[in-house]
């Protein structure tokens, strides 16, 4: 491997506006292949807001997101829909289609860009299910499971085209500690054994801690990027009060 | 279109074993080798192993393949080795494994028979009978609860329903029941003119306005415009937990919601309705005036004889009686509303259907029970 073929992510001069009022500005930062990238900072300075500019849910108001080398913002809107294909998206309540039932929510990406047989892509959305506890659960609606079991389907629906890259916006959020615990392993896992890069919005610390192997921690005030690099080491090192306070909850100050 | 095949190359062991040479790329853009002469080789065997060292590409294709395999293997009594596979694949089928599937949570989709879709129906229509008259006997408590100055609700949502539903609906209402006056002077005239009698086309959009026009059109736009607004909005709040949370506050949703709905359509579509009436009556005077050489003063005096007070009246009741329907239409669905987005528009659609079904079988009801009563 080249050292171009190691970064996945390359963010430039990004800025993040809501109209005239301006969430981040200057962000620079790359992602690399295979990292589990932590987008870490307190509510409201606009960690989410990144991950609708990284996934082209927003436009930008200045900078530039290239995706293995190729802008995603600038491209042709073809060159656009192939790479969001590589994309996998878990909202944060899973965002199921309400009128769809598990299988047919996983299915449709694969029956829209795939020559599979209706068999095989049955097959194949029983095994995404499989793959994060669900297995039986394909004729269901997204109605009549629980909270937890929606957002595991939403992980087997980002999961549907096998994803280079795979973003989370508040996996754990609204679980119980070990529904959290389980949710990472299980993000571990398909890292491991896919091969995907990891993008994750969180301020769930235990997982922060657990699973991160790099992250940026953004300031509301600032609006910027006040620390970067890999979360248990930022925790050892970091100096910046901000950093330290929420690595800590606040605790040891 | 068919894609190629993935490459699948099937060696018996001198074990007995079975071998399966997994060759090229195994994507999601191929085709899966046919289950049939895999699963009668898999029979056979004593056992089945892997080798992927011409494997080059793959993807949850492969998995889905290797589930087969295994699938086929546990129902032969066949041990499978996993060794011979990428560590991905290995851990990724352990991992589609490790959560085995609940007891009873998948679903058999039997088909039923004709009589049992036949008795299920039924039960749900009466179990839909029951809900609306709960649901009325509900309003009932809370009207009494108003009576007695109880019910609690806001005035401001108050005062938004009653703009919502009065004030806002007036251009289209102008629109429609100009038009329908219209169409009743064309209809009536031309039949009027052969025997010379076009003069009382008056009478005919005057009566016909007054007393069943009127209240029926302002009715059946206001189940299109407000009872679906009514549903979607109640049944949006019912997917956002919003109604729960005004249970457990101590709100009655029915006070609260379906109460000042109700009043605001009761008063709103009597004064839509009378706003009708007189817009009803000019498009047919435009008619006469223009298209059957009738003067304005003749359709006026004409209309002034044959009109009692009475007429509107009757009209204006129906239209308070359409109210009430209409409210409690939109109301009833949105309360039912499951907790889907799909849900909400269910219930927008039913509330208007609904509305309309019972706007004219009320009307029809009405009108027998005023000539019963030589109204």
């Amino acid at each position: 491997m080249t050292g171009a073929d190691l970064v996945h992510v390359e963010v430039s001069g990004l800025t993040m506006a809501y109209g005239g009022r301006v969430v981040q500005r200057d962000l620079d930062f790359t992602i690399g292949r295979g990292d589990i990238f932590v987008i870490m900072g307190g509510s409201g300075c606009g960690k989410s807001t990144l991950l609708r500019h990284l996934v082209g849910l927003q436009q930008p108001a200045a900078g530039d997101i290239r995706y293995s080398g190729a802008s995603f913002l600038q491209g042709s809107p073809e060159q656009r829909a192939s790479l969001l294909r590589r994309f996998g998206v878990m909202y944060q309540q899973g965002a199921l289609w309400s009128s769809m039932t598990l299988a047919e929510n996983v299915s449709l990406a694969l029956e829209q860009y795939t020559t599979l047989s209706r068999a095989e892509i049955r097959e194949l959305a029983s095994l995404k299910l499989a793959l994060v506890g669900l297995a039986g659960f394909e004729d269901y609606y997204p109605s009549e499971i629980s909270g937890g079991m929606q957002k595991r389907a939403g992980l087997a629906r980002a999961m549907a085209l096998d994803p280079e890259i795979l973003f989370f916006d508040e996996p754990s959020a609204g679980l119980d500690p070990i529904s959290s615990r389980r949710l990472d392993e299980l993000i571990l896992e398909l890292r491991e054994s896919l091969g995907a890069t990891i993008v994750i919005v969180t301020h769930e610390l235990p997982s922060i801690f657990s699973i991160g192997t790099n992250g940026i921690f953004m300031d509301a005030e600032r609006k910027t990027i006040i620390a970067r690099g890999n979360p248990s080491r930022l925790l050892a090192e970091c100096e910046d009060p901000k950093v330290r306070e929420f690595l800590t909850r606040g605790e040891h100050r | 279109m068919s894609a190629a095949e993935c490459l699948l190359e099937v060696e018996i062991a001198h074990d007995g074993a079975l071998i399966l040479h997994l060759r090229g790329d195994w994507t999601v853009d191929r085709a899966l080798p046919a289950s049939e002469p895999l699963r009668l080789a898999i029979a056979g065997a004593r056992g089945v192993r892997f080798d992927d060292s011409a494997l080059e590409a793959w993807d949850s294709l492969l998995i889905v393949f290797l589930r087969r395999v295994a699938a086929l293997a546990h129902s032969h009594d066949v041990s499978v080795n996993t060794s011979g596979l990428p560590q991905g694949a290995q851990r990724l089928l352990a991992l589609g494994s490790a959560v085995p599937e609940q007891p009873g949570a998948r679903r058999d989709g039997g088909q039923q028979t004709a009589l049992a879709r036949l008795g299920s129906s039924v039960i749900a229509g009466v179990e839909g009978l029951r809900v609306l008259l709960a649901f009325i006997g509900e309003i009932s408590l809370a009207v009494g609860r108003l009576g007695r100055g109880q019910a609690r609700f806001r005035r401001a949502d108050f005062l938004l329903i009653l703009q919502q539903c009065g004030a806002q609906a007036l251009p289209i209402v102008s629109l429609i029941s100009f038009l329908v006056g219209m169409i009743l002077a064309y209809v009536g005239a031309v039949q009027l003119k052969q025997f010379g009698a076009q003069i009382f086309v008056a009478n005919l959009v005057g009566l016909g306005m007054a007393r069943e026009m009127g209240a029926m059109m302002t009715a059946i736009i206001m189940a299109g415009r407000t009872g679906a607004a009514f549903a979607a909005q109640l049944g949006t709040m019912t997917v956002g937990e919003e109604i729960d949370a005004l249970q457990t506050s101590g709100f009655s949703p029915m006070d609260f919601l379906v109460l000042p709905r109700m009043l605001a359509l009761v008063l709103m579509v009597p004064l839509l309705c009378l706003y009708a009436d007189l817009l009803g009556i000019l498009g047919g005077a435009v008619v006469a005036i223009t298209s059957f050489d009738i003067s304005f003063s003749q359709y006026h005096d004409q209309t002034l004889a044959a009109l009692e007070l009475r007429q509107f009246g009757l009209g204006l009741l129906k239209a308070a009686v359409f109210g009430v329907l209409v409210a409690i239409a939109g109301c009833l669905r949105g309360m039912q509303c499951g907790r889907s987005a799909a849900a909400v528009g269910d219930a927008a659609t039913s509330a208007v259907v609904t509305g309309i079904v019972w706007i004219i079988v009320a009307d029809a009801l009405l009108t027998i029970l005023y000539d019963v009563l030589g109204w």
